[in-house]
């Protein structure tokens, strides 16, 4: 909110100089337009908009089957779609009271965390690159670039994955896609470390960041914040503790809280949230071990998509195959909200079904969107640089924001 | 102190409120009522504020239209109790002609976008709100699209029949 006079440019009573961030900004990293009124170099106050790449996900998703609407949530937060995609078929898992097994489970782990760490990856390289330390940045992208062939391996596609099905995964893991974890484990902790050394405690990055953006719980909590922004505050809410989804309750693992909610912390706690990641990963391969090999899938034709080869044939397969593909199954009439840990906060999916087809609606509660809204308000008074560089630690994806 | 249950919550809404909330539900263990928009602020406040609920965190605001009911346009509430982790729905059903309710952002400022989210989809009014514009959609549209008279694809197209569904 604005709470002195916006005058126009010709006005001679003007002070302050109008300045348009955006909306293709190459510092703010996608498409985000804040219109600042400056005072030299320092903002007096902002005004975002947003809605520039809405594509009324909402709207096609009631218009769509359920296992049609997975691609949709891949460009949601397309930085780690394979959370978005898990949370999909979770939700609809918990609408038609589908248990999954728990290889199942450990298997989606492995990906949702490996998705974390690139979404984390992603954020904290930016923010390097944004406080000019541009090397960190080239460094992890190569990781990057690692757990986007895992992906490639699991399901042949890089970005958006549309991993998986509704009731497990389309086909198991292949033993060069476990090797590749088990060689990104090994080769990404050292380039981490290495990584950390550049940043957490040099000096001129530490001036850069800690102070800018510091944001108290209550406010935070008060605008609805939720991930690791929010836990850099002090909160320790992660919906994987409280709800856990997906068997999370048994691994071993922390929740790293910060206290003062700067840029600082939010980095911070990003980073050692990359390590928790790796020990969840470790733990679920050795739990893997463990479950009967070759499971993958729940057993559930009415809503599993059969094999190929079975729906040639065999009858009953071929039935399924066709009801599936028609949308003929039965579903309950009920409505479900179930939330994951995105890697910008809770990422929560309300589905109203009324039995038919498609949902009859379906509400995507998308922390981007809710995390940004206190962008501009949090702006005043900054100067643009510690501004840029708080917009980028907020991690704010456009496809999220927009949906 | 007591662990929080959905039963201790319904306990203190009917209470509290008696008539004015409807006989909650409890689809997937979150338990859900509906109230009516005079008594929204009231229940809002209530929730969030008693000692011993602390329903502090609100989780999302989104609409739902049923162009079938009396009161077609419904204003869905999410709200969390980080401090004993239970979650509650909260739904308020209004005249499609209209469907004006008083806002909640004086409570959490994180409802400010939500609601205006949900006017921009569903042309909800949401009275006291401090800034009430369309926020995704282009501010020159007339219409509010997530209502269902609005289709998604051309109207005359014939391929997509519920009758070559068999329905």
């Amino acid at each position: 909110m604005i709470n002195h006079p916006v005058l126009t440019d010709n006005d001679p009573q003007k002070e302050t100089h109008t300045l348009n961030l955006g909306p293709t900004h190459p510092a703010t990293h996608g498409v985000f337009q804040n219109v600042l009124e400056m005072d030299g170099e320092r903002i007096v106050s902002g005004v975002s908009t947003i809605g520039y790449i809405h594509r009324a996900f909402e709207k096609i998703a009631e218009h769509r089957p359920f296992y049609q609407i997975t691609p949709l949530t891949d460009r949601l937060n397309y930085c780690s779609s394979p959370i978005n995609n898990m949370g999909w078929h979770m939700t609809v898992e918990k609408l038609l009271d589908i248990q999954t097994p728990k290889r199942v489970d450990y298997m989606r782990v492995i990906i949702m965390e490996l998705a974390r760490i690139s979404d984390h990856l992603i954020c904290n390289g930016i923010l390097g690159v944004d406080t000019g330390a541009y090397s960190g940045f080239l460094y992890l992208m190569e990781e990057r670039e690692h757990i986007y062939e895992i992906y490639e391996e699991i399901c042949g596609a890089r970005l958006t994955t549309n991993i998986g099905r509704i009731g497990g995964f389309e086909r198991d893991f292949n033993d060069i896609a476990f090797a590749k974890i088990k060689k990104f484990l090994k080769n990404f902790s050292p380039i981490m470390k290495e990584f950390e050394a550049l940043f957490n405690r040099n000096r001129i990055f530490i001036e850069r960041t800690s102070g800018v953006g510091a944001v108290d719980p209550e406010t935070a909590l008060n605008y609805s914040w939720s991930g690791p922004i929010l836990r850099a505050t002090g909160v320790d809410y992660d919906v994987r503790v409280n709800e856990p989804y997906s068997s999370y309750q048994d691994f071993d693992f922390e929740i790293p809280v910060g206290t003062s909610g700067d840029v600082y912390d939010r980095f911070i706690v990003r980073n050692e949230e990359i390590w928790q990641s790796l020990r969840i990963i470790e733990q679920a391969l050795e739990k893997i071990e463990k479950e009967p090999k070759g499971v993958f899938h729940a057993d559930v034709p009415e809503f599993y998509l059969p094999a190929k080869e079975d729906v040639y044939n065999n009858m009953e397969a071929l039935i399924y195959h066709f009801k599936i593909v028609m949308g003929e199954i039965e579903t309950p009439k009920t409505e479900v909200y179930h939330a994951v840990e995105g890697g910008n906060g809770e990422l929560g999916f309300y589905l109203v079904n009324d039995g038919g087809r498609s949902p009859y609606r379906l509400h995507f509660r998308r922390p981007s969107f809710i995390n940004y809204q206190m962008y501009a308000p949090m702006s005043s008074g900054m100067l643009l640089s510690d501004a840029i560089i708080n917009m980028s630690s907020l991690n704010v994806i456009a496809g999220e924001l927009d949906a | 102190m007591e662990k929080l249950t959905n039963q201790i919550v319904i306990q203190k809404l009917s209470t509290q409120f008696g008539e004015r909330i409807s006989i909650p539900t409890e689809p997937y263990g979150l338990l859900t009522f509906e109230t009516g928009k005079e008594s929204i602020t009231e229940v809002l406040t209530f929730l969030k504020e008693d000692a011993a609920l602390q329903f502090n965190y609100l989780t999302d605001i989104t609409g739902i239209h049923y162009p079938e009911k009396e009161l077609a346009i419904g204003v869905v509430y999410h709200l969390h109790s980080l401090r004993s982790n239970v979650r509650v729905r909260i739904k308020v059903f209004l005249p499609a002609d209209k469907p004006v309710i008083p806002t909640a952002s004086n409570l959490w400022k994180g409802a400010n976008w939500m609601e205006r989210e949900t006017f921009d989809f569903f042309g909800i009014q949401f009275e006291g709100h401090p800034d009430l514009r369309r926020i995704l959609n282009v501010d020159e549209m007339t219409v509010f699209p997530m209502r269902k008279e609005y289709p998604l694809e051309d109207p005359n197209r014939v391929d997509k029949k519920d009758y070559f569904f068999g329905r």
